[in-house]
């Protein structure tokens, strides 16, 4: 598999990504992700303002076959979500690391975004 | 779907063709089977527009035979055997005692006393058994499942690319009419059906040549659109189609008149067939449910199998099958609800994770090329 692993970015295992800065962090899922739901024609955005634990359900993608539920990568509160997919789902799977974001969070534990997969253990894991 | 996750996934005869071209596999009815190549949506618009090829050697296949072929028949599937001939093929049902529906077949008839029966994947050796123990004499009954690997080839250039393929030897036939014919010098059986709501034939050949047909289909229907399709798009596609599948539209639980496909069940032919007398008493007093095709009315995530269905505000059924239309890029579904709501034009709610979402009822199929 050649899936796209943009080094700066964290992981979990269940495949988000997150880019943390100033303690917003920016959520969506990897590209190994996306190819695996392929076409995704929704996206259940969360609601704004929703507190999050770390591993709860946050959104939800769907794929021509299926739903797939997101987890929040780590606790905090819904402060943005991506608009643009409801129009455009197909962005999940266009650009999984930019345009196809789903929500950004205020990371509620700073010392969280630090204890996910890096590019490095994430790619390990993916084999 | 209930598996045995002891025993290993069987491999059809294309599986080694499936990987070379970089399908997604996964378990389908205790096989291993491609899902998508190129991806689902691509493929169910190419069978629309062009053509596509499907790997359907995991359906089963049984032979039955004898002087009293045609009578037992008649008293196990609901559909008349006697309305075909040699050379045609019908759709027809097995049913419990209670009406609901064992299994959906295809039954075609290959010489006057000789049967050949098409069943789903994940049915086989259930249905064996339960033909097997309804046995009678001058009746033999044969799982000849592994003698044959099938594909399907489906679509609009169907026609053109069948004529491609085999050059000498192929015959005009009509829908759900059937024809022997040769490749690599092995017998194949093709037949003028499918499931997809477009035209197409299906192949029945020994698996040794199978990778040989797979591939000569592919390369003669390339320069015509013809791809390869996996089972995401089978399904979409039968979805438009509005074709009933076992374990969703279909099951032990669900009876053919509440399906929808009551006209392949016949109530005339002198055989009481299993199942019979409780399907005449519900067709008497009209089906408590009825499956309906509905699109949803405003823009929300797909209808998913298992959705609860309301209207009026109270509980009415159950989404059996749904998802996006690639065709009308609506999202749509099936529906097994009560039958006072069963008319087109009907307000309906699909509860999609706790939030009611609304839906109107409409007219089958949703799409569908066949001309009958």
């Amino acid at each position: 598999m050649n899936d796209n692993i943009p080094d700066n970015l964290k992981y979990t295992e269940s495949h988000e990504w997150l880019a943390e800065r100033n303690g917003l962090a920016t959520v969506g899922i990897t590209d190994h992700a996306q190819t695996e739901l392929s076409d995704v024609v929704y996206v259940e955005l969360p609601a704004i303002g929703k507190k999050l634990a770390a591993k709860a359900p946050a959104a939800v993608v769907e794929s021509v076959k299926a739903a797939s539920d997101i987890y929040a990568p780590v606790s905090g509160e819904v402060v943005e979500v991506n608009t643009a997919l409801t129009d455009q789902p197909a962005l999940v799977n266009q650009s999984p690391y930019e345009q196809g974001w789903i929500f950004k969070l205020k990371v509620a534990d700073r010392d969280e975004p630090g204890a996910l997969l890096d590019a490095a253990a994430y790619r390990a894991k993916l084999g | 779907m209930a598996s045995n996750k002891s025993t290993p996934l069987l491999k059809t005869p294309l599986a080694a063709a499936h990987e070379a071209l970089g399908a997604k596999m996964v378990e389908f009815g205790g096989w291993l089977m491609p899902v998508q190549y190129a991806g689902i949506l691509q493929e169910h618009q190419a069978v629309r527009a062009a053509a596509g090829l499907f790997d359907i050697s995991h359906m089963g296949e049984f032979i039955i035979s004898g002087p009293s072929a045609e009578a037992w028949l008649n008293s196990v599937m609901t559909n008349d055997i006697r309305a075909i001939s040699p050379g045609h093929g019908q759709y027809t049902l097995m049913l419990n005692e209670a009406g609901g529906v064992v299994d959906d077949l295809f039954i075609y008839r290959l010489k006057d006393q000789t049967y050949l029966a098409v069943v789903n994947a994940s049915e086989i050796d259930q249905d064996f058994d339960w033909l097997h123990k309804r046995l009678m004499a001058n009746v033999t009954l044969e799982n000849v499942s592994e003698d044959y690997a099938a594909l399907a080839l489906q679509g609009p250039k169907a026609d053109a690319i069948l004529y491609k393929v085999f050059v000498k030897e192929i015959r005009h036939i009509r829908r759900n009419q059937l024809m022997t014919s040769r490749f690599m010098g092995e017998s194949v059986l093709i037949t003028r059906t499918g499931y997809t709501g477009e035209d197409g034939y299906e192949f029945f050949c020994p698996p040794a040549v199978a990778a040989g047909l797979w591939e000569r289909v592919l390369a003669e229907g390339v320069s015509l659109g013809c791809v390869p399709v996996g089972l995401g798009a089978r399904d979409t596609l039968r979805l438009e189609a509005c074709y009933p599948l076992y374990g969703h539209e279909l099951s032990p639980t669900i009876s053919p008149l509440e399906a929808g496909v009551g006209c392949f069940v016949s109530f005339d032919k002198p055989e009481r067939f299993v199942g019979r007398e409780k399907l005449r008493e519900q067709k008497k007093a009209g089906p408590p449910r009825r499956s309906v095709a509905f699109e949803m009315s405003a823009p929300s995530a797909p209808p998913r199998a298992g959705y609860a269905v309301h209207a009026d505000g109270r509980s009415a059924g159950v989404v059996t099958s749904g998802g996006v239309s690639p065709t009308l890029g609506k999202n749509i579904g099936l529906a097994l609800i009560d039958s006072g709501h069963a008319s087109v034009g009907v307000r309906l709610e699909i509860e999609i994770r706790e939030k009611r979402h609304p839906a109107l009822t409409v007219k089958k199929p949703f799409c569908c090329n066949i001309q009958k």
